[in-house]
């Protein structure tokens, strides 16, 4: 049974980190409003860029003019696969289902007989892989300095990931994200970037003919980089507003969890300064009757 | 005829501007054009330039670095890498795209380098109409 002193400082301390959780969900809160507006403004460009993409790349598709970053090397022995994570902690569950979610997709590959190369962006990721997949790790991202993600960071990402493209170091290139749909759902998420994959060419205002100026090869050639630099900003921005997300909710979490900690605990304060009281009353009545 | 059409100008990070144009000057890589309402529908890239746009109340000048635009009879988009407005500014953010450029164009050989040589010297070309 705890003195009455250790339960008041037990009660007092988880006091204080009721407050930090507290503090930490607000900042979370307001860094969320944020992300989710970048996320939402970088929507139209993407969007508009897809499908003017899924247009080109419909007209070249199997031709063997089409760039390499179309229709890829031809093989698919050697992975890159690109992980996104948080700087930071303390966001419940969100750097460990991307993580997760690469791990398995990485042991599947190693299973096949394929080779696997990892590019992190974000330390926590770097860290929860080294355990397995210590000398798959060919390189790192560091975002930490960065205040808001903006298309300078991506392009930099994508132009590492390209160089490594020209220079054969691999076939295939996935990026590793956690899509946000909403304050407590943040879906981990893979998606192809090289070679460059389409989905929605439900486009069916394709069927505008379109002039290219100049030809739509080299259009497909200078467009396809930016693809890139494009698909990364978004995962970036997705990202950003999934972590504010999870670590909103995870703090609120933590707050109640604290609330109901420092009830129980009031109770049983309650509950033992009563049992000393009721002992010295009955000291003091047995002490009067003996007399 | 319609004598007015949508326009918008979009960047990676956020949309710059919509509205009704009248005509969309367009930095083309192949050479610059002029987009107006019922214009065939056409998609080309972008070099270094000013993109002019004369809306129903007004024109306005942007400095655009790169990307592409898609015209329709309906309406102009132009998908731009990084796009200013073409005030003096922002001559400090293209001097450094131009120091990016020079440096990709000296380390660049056989084809590439021509083309990262054109990209100087469409940036410096820039550059100089925005004084």
């Amino acid at each position: 049974m705890p003195s009455l002193k250790d339960l008041k400082l037990r009660i007092e301390s988880v006091k204080s980190t009721r407050k930090i959780t507290k503090a930490m969900q607000m900042v979370a809160a307001a860094k969320l409003r944020r992300a989710e507006e970048a996320a939402q403004a970088a929507r139209p460009y993407a969007e508009r860029f897809n499908g003017v993409m899924a247009g080109l790349a419909a007209g070249m598709a199997g031709s063997d003019a089409a760039p390499l970053l179309m229709r890829g090397t031809g093989n698919d022995q050697t992975h890159l696969l690109v992980v996104m994570t948080a700087e930071r902690g303390l966001c419940g569950g969100f750097n460990s289902s991307i993580v997760k979610l690469a791990r398995s997709h990485a042991q599947e590959l190693v299973g096949q007989g394929k080779t696997v190369k990892i590019l992190t962006v974000g330390k926590k990721g770097r860290e929860q892989l080294k355990r397995d997949f210590a000398e798959a790790q060919i390189g790192h991202v560091d975002l930490s300095e960065v205040k808001r993600v903006g298309y300078d960071n991506a392009q930099g990402i994508a132009a590492d990931v390209l160089a490594r493209f020209d220079a054969g170091e691999f076939d295939v290139a996935t990026l590793f994200y956690s899509e946000f749909r909403s304050v407590i759902s943040q879906v981990p998420t893979a998606q192809q970037v090289i070679p460059a994959k389409f989905e929605d060419s439900e486009d069916d205002g394709a069927s505008t003919l379109y002039d290219y100026e100049p030809d739509e090869e080299a259009i497909l050639t200078d467009l396809l980089p930016r693809g890139v630099a494009t698909q990364v900003l978004s995962a970036l921005l997705e990202n950003a507003a999934s972590e504010q997300g999870a670590r909103m909710a995870a703090m609120d979490n933590a707050t109640r969890n604290a609330g109901d900690m420092i009830d129980k605990l009031t109770i049983q304060y309650n509950r033992s300064r009563q049992a000393v009281i009721t002992n010295e009353l009955i000291e003091i009545i047995s002490g009067a009757e003996a007399l | 005829m319609a004598d007015v059409m949508k326009f918008d100008l979009v960047s990676p990070e956020r949309a710059l501007l919509s509205g009704q144009a009248k005509s969309v000057q367009i930095p083309g890589a192949d050479g610059d054009m002029t987009a107006m309402p019922d214009h065939a529908p056409t998609i080309t890239t972008l070099r270094p330039g000013v993109l002019t746009v004369e809306l129903t109340d007004g024109t306005q000048e942007f400095a655009v670095t790169g990307g592409f635009a898609e015209i329709t009879a309906e309406g102009t988009t132009v998908l731009a890498e990084r796009a200013y407005p073409k005030a003096s500014e922002h001559r400090e953010a293209i001097s450094g795209h131009l120091e990016e450029a020079k440096t990709a164009a000296a380390s660049a050989d056989g084809d590439g380098k021509d083309i990262a040589e054109k990209l100087v010297s469409d940036i410096e070309q820039l550059l100089e109409n925005m004084v």
